[in-house]
């Protein structure tokens, strides 16, 4: 049975290619864009306050790594197999290095409908996977030269709202505890299931305009926006093994290795890396990946995990 | 009452909403102190721009200078963004009061 939320998306999905003239005006999806990060950092920083943070510190640098991997291997098979340019290819690389946030909450609410628990610091992995995605893409087409402004980067980067709402809610689920946040809770917790279908339906939508240069772009485009997550989803789930995480957490890493940024990585790319052609990498992401994951992706993911939890 | 106008240049952009930042960074050094910032949308060269999401949004920057320094801006635009950026830029005659605000 396909969840619930995936259905809201299925029908902007259809709506979209039959042209309805549904519309979501562009304030509330960005509305509900905040709502999620912040959702999803308070949970996380909750679950953050019952547990050391120091030992997750060694964690959080095998994530780092698994993103510039990532980012590393679309590149060559970007550039070798699809004879991209180099600019194109790297920016590409860069969105499916880093993570999507929508993408995450869909695999937050599939576990948590199956009553699957998950480790507190997988929002940290959220956060953190969007950043070395995005320098390695930039040093990837640039160099180390000093044409590349790195403050102006770094601050676009790291204060980008993704990154600033997710550690906010989190820094502030962290100090206000299970007891202050009980006022809060039925606007950010029992209402994020009906706020996440709303914007899948806008997702879907979204979605559905890409369909057209996924047409153009042919078999490549199609090919690395399933393989490529598949790819990405067994490293995923290799570090997770590795962190010795749930069955949860092994499905939440291998979603998000799988998974391929639309908001953080095209904004800061389109700046850092004019010349790359941003319509590519969002039919790709959008057209092929995002869809794919949400829909078989995280089920699959669920099982694989379950198959290697079970052995190691 | 008869009203005094002046003759000034009105320099519209119409360009991609994500170089907003940058190009008003880029409008401040060049010493330009006032401008009108609308949302916009349409179709162009970059497919449709309906302003869905970020992603699809256009805007429309609008300035008015005296005729020298809207070329000159004209031509850093034309030098700094056309190539990689959806931007139609252009110029027109406008008649102002109050010329000494422009």
């Amino acid at each position: 049975m396909i969840d619930v939320v995936v259905m809201f998306f299925l029908l902007g999905l259809a709506a979209g290619l039959m042209r309805s003239d549904l519309k979501l005006p562009a304030a509330l999806y960005e509305s509900l864009a905040v709502f999620l990060l912040l959702a999803i950092g308070l949970k996380g920083g909750l679950g953050l306050a019952q547990q050391p943070i120091l030992p997750l510190l060694p964690q959080l640098a095998l994530v780092i790594s698994l993103g510039a991997a990532l980012t590393l291997f679309g590149f060559v098979v970007l550039k070798g197999v699809g004879r991209l340019n180099r600019a194109d290819a790297a920016s590409m690389a860069a969105h499916y290095g880093s993570v999507s946030v929508a993408t995450y909450a869909v695999g937050v609410n599939w576990l948590s409908s199956r009553q699957i628990a998950f480790e507190s610091q997988m929002v940290i992995f959220l956060a953190v996977m969007e950043i070395p995605a995005i320098l390695v893409g930039i040093v990837l087409v640039r160099g180390m030269g000093k044409d590349t402004q790195w403050g102006k980067l770094a601050h676009e980067t790291f204060l980008g709202k993704g990154v600033v709402l997710l550690l906010g809610g989190m820094a502030i689920g962290w100090a206000a505890g299970p007891e202050e946040l009980a006022p809060i809770k039925p606007l950010f917790f029992e209402l994020f299931k009906g706020v996440l279908a709303l914007f899948l339906l806008e997702m879907g939508l979204i979605v559905s305009r890409q369909f057209d240069e996924i047409k153009k772009r042919g078999a490549f485009i199609l090919a690395f926006g399933v393989l490529m997550p598949l790819f990405s989803a067994a490293l995923g789930l290799f570090c997770g093994l590795l962190l010795g995480l749930s069955l949860g957490g092994l499905t939440l890493l291998a979603t998000l290795a799988a998974s391929a940024s639309y908001i953080a990585v095209p904004a800061t790319m389109r700046l850092a890396v004019p010349e790359a052609n941003p319509v590519i990498s969002l039919a790709a992401v959008l057209g092929v990946t995002f869809p794919f994951n949400v829909v078989f992706g995280i089920p699959l993911y669920h099982r694989l995990a379950s198959y290697f939890h079970g052995v190691f | 009452m008869t009203i005094h106008t002046e003759l000034r240049t009105l320099l519209t952009a119409i360009t991609e909403a994500a170089v907003e930042q940058v190009l008003l960074r880029d409008l401040q050094q060049l010493g330009i102190k006032a401008y009108t910032i609308s949302d916009a949308r349409g179709r162009g060269m970059h497919g449709l721009r309906d302003g869905a999401w970020g992603k699809s949004a256009n805007i429309r920057v609008e300035m008015i200078l005296p005729r020298p320094q809207a070329e000159s801006t004209l031509l850093f635009l034309q030098e700094h963004y056309f190539a990689n950026f959806a931007m139609v830029a252009y110029l027109q005659d406008v008649e102002v009061i109050r010329a000494e605000k422009f």
